[in-house]
């Protein structure tokens, strides 16, 4: 079983990143679960959403302690949360920067990933330059690092579960998953 | 066809596959997404059914009521403070031998205001005289409401099905969506043999003495025996079309277990998990979930646990005064039938998390103790 838990702010997508994810992987065959934090979102807050990936029915009900891999979906985050609280030892870390992975101080028991995917969400008319939805570019490049879900599977979760702009979705994936 | 879906929605496809041709609800956090999902099926055209927007809970149930009185299949779903103004209704509905099948996300009662899963609003309404289910999985949600529907119009007794607010209710899941074609197959309309009709009226609810109400009792307890050998029966059925088999108790590696966890809802599943890694250090624990409250499985319970030498329950709900209503539940099914000791254990009260970890140390815990104990408040910040 894979375990991924994704930050973001109230708005992002990150709750939609995590469907996307686990829709794909179920296109993929895969067994899934995916489920925001159980708190009261509010729009700019911190938030936190989980996808477990697995080859048999996931029975575990309970939240995502120990992720294998963790999603940024908004830099500014790393000076507010903990991100890497629980994260399995070589577990991968991928980050929405315009920055170079070295240049985060995460230690070194992690690898650290980073693609700019306001730009790309913006390139695609994705939400607003102000507040760009990130959430499928981000996704486009997770499945490229981690290799767990095919590109083709990932635009079939965004068909299925993005109501509108499926389009411009997957072509934010696509890009996100080639500049990685 | 396998599709995902949140469990909210899987209790709405559940309605709409059992074509139910009634529904009155009003919105609830975490519940309003069945309701909404529902509308939409309607608007769609996806479902025949006349949708009543009412103004509270009370007015959901009564609507209910009066549908299902006329012999239409009535559905509504609610939770927590929604589930408590229904309350008069829901004893309306069973002493009226009324089959409304019904849905309860299990959320906290307040204050302190709660949206998370919490078993207290609909144990509560333990004593209504309804049938009542703790799902334990999106797939459970959507097989429950066809089968309690077919249970149901037997029985002649409403169904409460219940699950964990968030853990099921807006978690995303793989679901197994029977066609709608074998749904009719395995559950045929509803067709009353007393119904409201102007053309053949008749009188019902009507002032009864002491000479008969006794008898109306005695008549229902009878059916909610009967309803323990059909919810079987058409567990078989639903089976044959689907391949998927619910039972009153689902029992998981109890058979040589030392330790028997006695457990409902989501943390089921959990503490199967917990007894797969509890196994592998070579500890003999089992699990027994309880799928229906109401009837009591007695019967079934005695036999899962009879070769074990400890039991831990672990209630997400308390009865203040006493302890945890499922421990109460199953110590009085032990008396005077067993000597097994039972340890009774709180988690996951308010939507507090259970992890397969606190699980296990709930195995450890009882291992180690010599003498059982009425409730163990786990995790409870003093």
């Amino acid at each position: 079983m894979i375990e991924i838990r994704m930050h973001g702010r109230g708005g992002q997508g990150a709750v939609k990143a995590s469907f996307v994810l686990a829709e794909a992987a179920f296109q993929g065959g895969k067994y899934v679960q995916a489920f925001p934090r159980f708190g009261v979102e509010r729009r700019g807050a911190p938030v936190e959403a989980f996808t477990r990936i697995d080859d048999k029915p996931v029975q575990i009900r309970s939240q995502i302690y120990y992720p294998d891999a963790v999603i940024v979906l908004d830099q500014t985050l790393i000076e507010v949360v903990d991100v890497t609280k629980g994260l399995k030892k070589g577990g991968c870390i991928l980050i929405n920067s315009d920055k170079k992975p070295k240049k985060y101080d995460l230690g070194n028991e992690y690898n650290i990933y980073t693609i700019d995917a306001t730009k790309i969400a913006v390139e695609n008319n994705l939400g607003s330059r102000a507040a760009p939805i990130v959430n499928t570019a981000i996704v486009g490049a997770f499945v490229k690092i981690t290799g767990i879900v095919k590109l083709d599977d990932v635009k079939k979760g965004i068909e299925n579960s993005i109501p509108r702009n499926k389009e411009e979705n997957k072509k934010a994936a696509t890009q996100a998953f080639n500049s990685i | 066809m396998k599709k995902t879906m949140i469990g909210n929605h899987a209790a709405s496809w559940g309605a709409q596959l059992s074509r139910v041709q009634v529904i009155a609800a009003y919105p609830i956090t975490p519940q309003t997404l069945i309701v909404e999902k529902l509308s939409e099926i309607v608007a769609d055209g996806e479902l025949d059914a006349k949708f009543i927007k009412v103004e509270s809970e009370h007015s959901a149930m009564s609507a209910c009521i009066g549908a299902s009185a006329t012999g239409a299949r009535a559905y509504t779903a609610t939770s927590a403070q929604g589930l408590a103004l229904m309350h008069e209704m829901l004893h309306w509905a069973a002493l009226a031998r009324l089959p409304i099948v019904m849905t309860n996300v299990n959320r906290a009662m307040a204050p302190g205001w709660s949206i998370w899963a919490d078993q207290n609003d609909s144990l509560s309404q333990r004593d209504t005289g309804m049938m009542h289910i703790f799902a334990s999985s999106s797939q459970d949600i959507l097989d429950s409401t066809i089968i309690s529907y077919k249970v149901s119009e037997q029985v002649l007794l409403p169904t409460l099905i219940s699950f964990d607010a968030f853990f099921l209710s807006h978690t995303m899941e793989v679901v197994d969506m029977p066609p709608i074609t074998d749904v009719d197959k395995f559950l045929p309309p509803y067709n009353p043999e007393y119904k409201l009709d102007v053309n053949n009226p008749r009188s019902f609810g009507a002032l009864t003495s002491e000479e008969h109400y006794y008898e109306f009792r005695y008549k229902m307890q009878n059916a909610m025996d009967d309803a323990v050998g059909l919810i079987k029966k058409e567990g078989r059925e639903f089976e044959k079309l689907t391949g998927r088999y619910y039972d009153l108790v689902h029992s998981y590696k109890c058979e040589d277990a030392d330790l028997i966890f006695v457990t409902s809802g989501t943390i089921a599943e959990t503490t199967n998990v917990a007894v797969d890694e509890l196994r592998k250090d070579g500890k003999k624990v089992g699990n027994l979930k309880i799928r229906v409250i109401r009837p009591y499985p007695k019967q079934d319970i005695l036999k899962a646990v009879k070769n074990c030498s400890k039991i831990a329950v672990i209630d997400r709900n308390i009865s203040c005064g006493y302890h945890g209503i499922f421990a109460q539940e199953l110590k009085g099914a032990l008396y005077n039938e067993s000597d097994i000791p039972v340890w009774g254990y709180l988690a996951g009260i308010g939507g507090r998390d259970v992890k397969v970890d606190d699980i296990k140390e709930i195995a450890d815990e009882t291992f180690k103790s010599k003498k059982p104990v009425d409730m163990i408040m786990k995790g409870v910040k003093i």
